[in-house]
């Protein structure tokens, strides 16, 4: 308010008076708008919180420490779909990452124009593929793959490491991620491409200047100038990892236990939730299913907030060190 | 959040539908998916013949079903599992249990170099379930398999992942030929399974079965007959070795001893020679009461049409339809309804 009055000028008296009118219904639409958001994130805890009331009662916070999931006792716990939602994702970003961001440095940087723009299409076009899609991709070409080749592989390589030891099924933890590694692939590209674009031409044309190779450019001067974008890419593709259903219950094997090997099959929160949620008996177990919503909602929180953490650490890092 | 969502699909559904309604009398329904594709076209030619009834069906699950006509958004359930007396007591309007069409649960395998049709016992299949048989070559599995030239492999287990009303008459059996299973696991729509993985669905189930070698998992009978999936035969309670079919689905319920007055019974592991012993009937939840009188009457005359016209499409959409001594006694029961 205070800065509509001050740009009220007495020369266009009345079209300030119905700008000033304008700008006050704007600025209540936006705040709704705006609002809504808020409202519709606060209920959304609230649903989960009311509607999980029998499970918390009864397990309290052992639920969040239990390795149990048994539907005919009607006793229940975190701990397998925790685990498993954690290191699918965490792996799928091991995967996409550093092929996302290498991608997206050869877009902007390296590749010709009409190369850029049409590889850019199709990646844009990948990103909006059904993830039902993928899961069958998974499940007739990964699958067999995985089976066949890259887990024993991997475990004549590092076989005597527990991660990539016991039974090759090619279904479980390492093909779940491998598939959301492909899935987060092109978000990362994406946006890490628009960042590197963004990037002002004076910050490469400098450093070419100061006899800086292309790569050195690329590496010293463009990368760090788009770093909270490229960091923005890999949250998103974090929270796709985390959240992503369908892909991952048709390859994961969907047994809610904690296992040591990446190739025996695991189970993680969204996937338990589509599939048992509407053949969900009893009152315990529907509110269990629901807890773990919450339990996946905190979880979304808590590393998204650590990575603010991070880039706020890093940051005042780096200009300390300019 | 699901249920909230269904219950608001109900709700909205009510709402928009409230408004023809002054013409045809609407009618919702919710509940059981696999005997859905029957039911959908059940309430279609329904309307077909009887234009002023306008019957809804939403499959969003068995317990979906019992969930929404407890709380009475819906005018009838459906369930591929009895209702409890716990489940019966929460109900405000005690509801009737009618048994519709029939289904069965197959076991179907992938074994490399194995094209014989195979036969299981009822202590294999526990057996293999329970992880104490593990490889294909076991005695167990052999001895009623001569001539077939089992593989010295590990048998890796499928099972659905989602809660379903096929897993439940799938442990139901278990829970009746195994007191180990039933004591260390025991039924429900979904369980703690000892070994295996999960597929989502019958076709998770079949796609896992495809990609595995030496893999066996259990499906519907339909969906093994619409997708040509190899399946076994069990060894029943008379002790025959039974294909599983629609005729040897019906001679289950027919020869299923005791049929208690409210049709609530599983059938599995039912005597006779001819009996396929994974068999389930599915049935319609109707209140015993229903206030509104047109209501009363376009379901009570919708039950009556399900038991005697209705038995004619089963086959043809491979559902096995029920016993004619069954169908007496269920007719008997659609006077009930007050």
């Amino acid at each position: 308010m205070a800065t509509s009055s001050a740009t009220l000028t007495p020369a266009s008296a009345t079209m300030s008076k119905r700008r000033f009118g304008g700008d006050e219904v704007a600025h209540i639409i936006t705040f709704l708008f705006a609002a809504l958001i808020i409202a519709v994130t606060i209920g959304l805890v609230w649903q989960l919180w009311l509607h999980s009331a029998a499970a918390r009662q009864k397990f309290g916070f052992s639920f969040l420490a239990s390795k149990l999931w048994n539907p005919v006792t009607d006793e229940f716990g975190a701990v397998p779909f925790i685990y498993g939602t954690i290191i699918t994702s965490f792996l799928a970003l091991l995967i996409s990452v550093p092929l996302g961001v290498g991608a997206a440095i050869y877009l902007s940087e390296l590749a010709p124009t009409k190369v850029s723009n049409i590889l850019t299409f199709l990646i844009e076009l990948l990103a909006a593929v059904p993830s039902v899609i993928f899961g069958l991709l998974a499940i007739f070409t990964l699958i067999p793959l995985m089976r066949d080749y890259i887990e024993p592989f991997l475990k004549n390589v590092l076989g005597f490491l527990p991660l990539f030891s016991g039974r090759a099924y090619g279904i479980g933890y390492l093909t779940a991620a491998a598939i959301l590694g492909v899935m987060t692939f092109p978000f990362i590209i994406s946006v890490s491409r628009e960042a590197l674009m963004a990037v002002p031409r004076e910050q490469r044309e400098a450093a070419l200047a100061l006899g800086a190779t292309r790569w050195e450019s690329t590496f010293d001067a463009v990368l760090p100038f788009a770093r909270l974008g490229i960091i923005g890419s890999v949250f998103l593709a974090l929270a796709r990892a985390l959240g992503e259903t369908m892909a991952v219950t048709m390859v994961i094997g969907n047994d809610p236990s904690v296992h040591a090997s990446l190739f025996a099959p695991g189970y993680t929160i969204a996937a338990v939730i589509a599939n048992e949620f509407s053949e969900a008996t009893g009152d315990v177990y529907l509110a269990s299913l629901v807890e773990l919503g919450l339990v996946l909602f905190a979880l979304t929180i808590v590393i998204n907030g650590l990575a603010q953490m991070m880039i706020v650490l890093t940051t005042r890092k780096g200009s300390r060190k300019g | 959040m699901k249920k909230l969502f269904a219950a608001g699909l109900t709700v909205l559904g009510t709402a928009v539908l409230a408004i023809p309604a002054v013409a045809a009398d609407t009618i919702n329904g919710a509940g059981a998916t696999f005997p859905a594709p029957i039911y959908q076209k059940w309430f279609e030619e329904y309307k077909a013949s009887h234009p002023s009834v306008q019957i809804n069906y939403q499959p969003i699950g068995s317990g979906g079903g019992i969930a929404q006509l407890q709380k009475g958004t819906v005018d009838f359930g459906a369930s591929d599992m009895p209702m409890t007396d716990d489940q019966i007591k929460q109900t405000p309007v005690k509801p009737l249990h009618f048994p519709t069409v029939m289904g069965a649960v197959v076991l179907s395998y992938n074994i490399p170099g194995v094209t014989a049709k195979l036969k299981f016992s009822p202590e294999a299949i526990a057996g293999m379930y329970l992880g104490t048989i593990q490889k294909w070559s076991d005695a167990k599995i052999k001895a009623d398999n001569p001539g077939v030239n089992l593989p010295d492999k590990e048998i890796e287990i499928v099972h659905r992942s989602d809660g379903s009303g096929t897993t439940f008459v799938f442990v139901d059996y278990l829970s009746k030929v195994s007191p180990e299973w039933k004591s260390k696991v025991g039924a429900n729509t979904s369980v703690a399974w000892p070994v295996g993985l999960g597929g989502k669905g019958n076709d998770g189930v079949e796609g896992l079965i495809k990609q595995t070698p030496n893999s066996i998992g259990y499906v519907e009978l339909i969906y093994a007959v619409n997708n040509k999936m190899a399946f076994a035969d069990v060894k029943n309670a008379a002790g025959k070795f039974v294909t599983p079919s629609f005729e040897s689905v019906t001679a289950a319920a027919a020869n299923s001893k005791e049929m208690p007055p409210d049709f609530r019974v599983s059938i599995t592991n039912a005597p006779g020679a001819g009996s396929y012993p994974i068999s389930t009937f599915t049935w319609l939840l109707v209140p015993s009461e229903i206030k509104d009188a047109a209501k009363k009457k376009d379901i009570t005359d919708f039950l009556a049409w399900m038991l005697t016209t209705g038995q004619n499409d089963a086959q043809g959409l491979s559902y096995a339809p029920l016993p004619k001594a069954v169908v007496s006694r269920v007719q008997a029961q659609i006077k009930m309804v007050k």
